[in-house]
């Protein structure tokens, strides 16, 4: 993976796109990659669509320009699929992977898409039953991680357990559930 | 040792304050320097840091208060950006002739109006004359060397200016990078303790009067002194680099030059846009295109001498100003280099693009059309338009 990986998240403000852009930087920068994470800063506010970029390298990264042609997508809310064009810019063979509860068929379907590959996964249904809220950063990165090749499972359970106790110090079962989150995306995310 | 995190840039400002461990930090937030304080209130609520933190109602009142710490003999530090930068300016002066070894982070952004939080040089150039050292850095790794080193460079004896260190607002100051950082207990050997060079100005048994009245009888002599030391900075900043690099083997000078000893086509700017720069001037040498880029660290003092012998031999030459000078004329970093290369026989064909303005993105693409344009412009000699935008609508 000499050649620059670049991907891209849409979320809404409030479901932890950034926060999964840079533990997702952080945990590949601990496998020893080089890595750039960050927000498109706009006027943000709880449900306003946010994008944010991971930048991953076998290289030092030196760009410091927006990303406008990710090889993955990771959508955290369907209902962003509606407006705008959450495939603008990826390749052919790229990857789009969505939060949802449909299949990638229906999702191709109803996105009419053509080429790219389409993966799925019920990251809200999952957070919710593993950490109690709908928050569907976490099981992404997992999902993302499967479908990709990025990293290893345990790399990213190891990692984002380290930085997920620095800020939960006082709520363990927090961590703890967000770690089966990502185990549990990692297991249930479904192709084409 | 040095450990390798992945930081934003704001965290690694704020990782390398605690690391400094100053005797005083007054400071107020603003977007997007904002985290560098918050994150280091918390250090002075653990009481990882000694500092005495001064919650003040502005930054007029930050940049006074860090004055007053400072005058009293002790490390004093703060940290702001555009708007906030512009709310001390007069106080920026009277540190500078003062001659306080103030050292103080500045997240690039533009300045208002139209209101903005991204991006641009537009506050630190218009601060360019107040008598401050300007140190601008490229990534996270260069935040957090150059605010090191600036400590040592503003508390030099044959220095003692206060010093700015720059990192362009959210493109570095909020993306994660990979650094290697030093323990702190090296950074404190390098910074080292306070040394008082001179009786501090405030102090209670040696009272004398600090910021008289100096009218036509004076004040030229007190701005003559101050110039001087300005002038004479440039060898500390390249002593105090060459320790560093013992240190972290990372070498820094007053400048940075990419590929440009041989090269024909060059680049000069600023920060982050650099990193962009790079990438562009590896593809174009592949293609057998003799491009380089000179990235400027040190722009007060401004090194007029050694960017002319860098930059004399080219052909043609792209200074990309993120600031319009509004002067009709392009921007600061601009005119400047075209006067450092007023007395170079055989001087190359100079243009300036004002860019990036707001935080308006530039990319590969915006980097490969002006080399293709100091192409043409080495090959006819001669340049359609001195100054121009790159990335905008008109």
């Amino acid at each position: 993976m000499a050649k620059l990986l670049e991907i891209r998240w849409h979320g809404r403000g409030g479901q932890g796109a950034k926060t999964a852009a840079q533990l997702l930087a952080e945990a590949a920068s601990s496998v020893g990659k080089y890595i750039q994470g960050f927000p498109e800063y706009g006027p943000e506010r709880m449900g306003a669509p946010v994008l944010a970029f991971t930048r991953i390298s076998d290289e030092p990264i030196r760009v410091h320009c927006h990303v406008t042609e990710p090889q993955y997508v990771v959508v955290l809310d369907p209902s962003l699929l509606l407006r705008g064009d959450v495939t603008a810019g990826v390749p052919e063979d790229g990857i789009i992977l969505i939060n949802t509860d449909r299949s990638p068929t229906e999702m191709r379907k109803a996105m009419r898409l053509t080429g790219r590959k389409v993966f799925t996964v019920n990251a809200s249904r999952i957070a919710e039953e593993t950490i109690g809220r709908p928050i569907p950063n976490t099981p992404l990165m997992g999902a993302l991680i499967k479908v990709t090749g990025l990293m290893a499972l345990g790399d990213l359970l190891a990692d984002t357990e380290q930085r997920l106790a620095k800020k939960f110090a006082d709520r363990p079962q927090i961590v703890e559930g967000n770690l089966n989150a990502v185990r549990r995306a990692y297991e249930e995310v479904q192709g084409e | 040792m040095q450990e390798k995190i992945a930081l934003t840039g704001n965290e690694a400002m704020a990782l390398a304050m605690k690391q400094i461990n100053p005797d005083v930090v007054a400071a107020y937030p603003i977007t997007p320097a904002t985290e560098i304080v918050q994150i280091f209130s918390d250090y002075v609520s653990n009481g990882l840091v000694k500092t005495e933190f001064v919650t003040v109602e502005s930054e007029h009142s930050a940049m006074s208060a860090t004055l007053g710490a400072s005058a009293s003999g002790v490390r004093a530090m703060t940290a702001t950006s555009s708007q906030g930068l512009a709310f001390m300016w007069e106080v920026l002066y009277i540190a500078a002739s003062y001659q306080l070894p103030i050292v103080m982070p500045v997240v690039n952004r533009a300045l208002s109006g139209p209101i903005n939080i991204h991006g641009d040089h537009s506050d630190t150039m218009g601060a360019r004359d107040s008598g401050w050292l300007q140190i601008y850095s490229e990534n996270t790794q260069e935040a957090y060397d150059n605010l090191i080193q600036a400590v040592r460079i503003a508390e030099h004896p044959d220095v003692l200016l206060p010093t700015m260190v720059m990192m362009d607002g959210f493109i570095i100051s909020h993306a994660m990078e990979n650094l290697e950082i030093l323990s702190d207990q090296d950074v404190q050997k390098f910074v080292g303790e306070f040394k008082h060079h001179r009786p501090a100005l405030l102090d209670l048994d040696n009272p004398i009067t600090v910021g008289p009245l100096a009218l036509y009888d004076y004040y030229m002599e007190f701005k003559r002194q101050q110039a001087e030391a300005m002038r004479t900075c440039k060898p500390v900043i390249l002593q105090v680099a060459q320790e560093y690099a013992e240190l972290t083997g990372r070498k820094y000078g007053l400048y940075e030059g990419y590929k440009l000893d041989d090269a024909d086509l060059a680049i000069v700017v600023l920060s982050s846009t650099a990193g962009t720069a790079k990438v562009v001037v590896d593809e174009l040498r592949e293609q057998g295109v003799k491009a380089g880029l000179l990235k400027l660290r040190v722009f007060r003092p401004f090194p007029y001498e050694e960017l002319a012998q860098a930059l004399s031999g080219r052909k043609a030459i792209a200074v990309l100003d993120r600031a319009d000078g509004f002067s009709a004329f392009g921007g600061a970093l601009f005119n400047e280099i075209r006067s450092a290369m007023y007395d170079v026989k055989d001087r190359p064909l100079i243009v300036d693009y004002i860019f990036g303005l707001g935080g308006r993105d530039v990319n590969l693409d915006h980097i490969r059309k002006v080399y293709a344009d100091l192409a043409e412009i080495a090959k006819t000699g001669q340049a359609a338009q001195l100054v121009s935008y790159l990335g905008v609508r008109e």
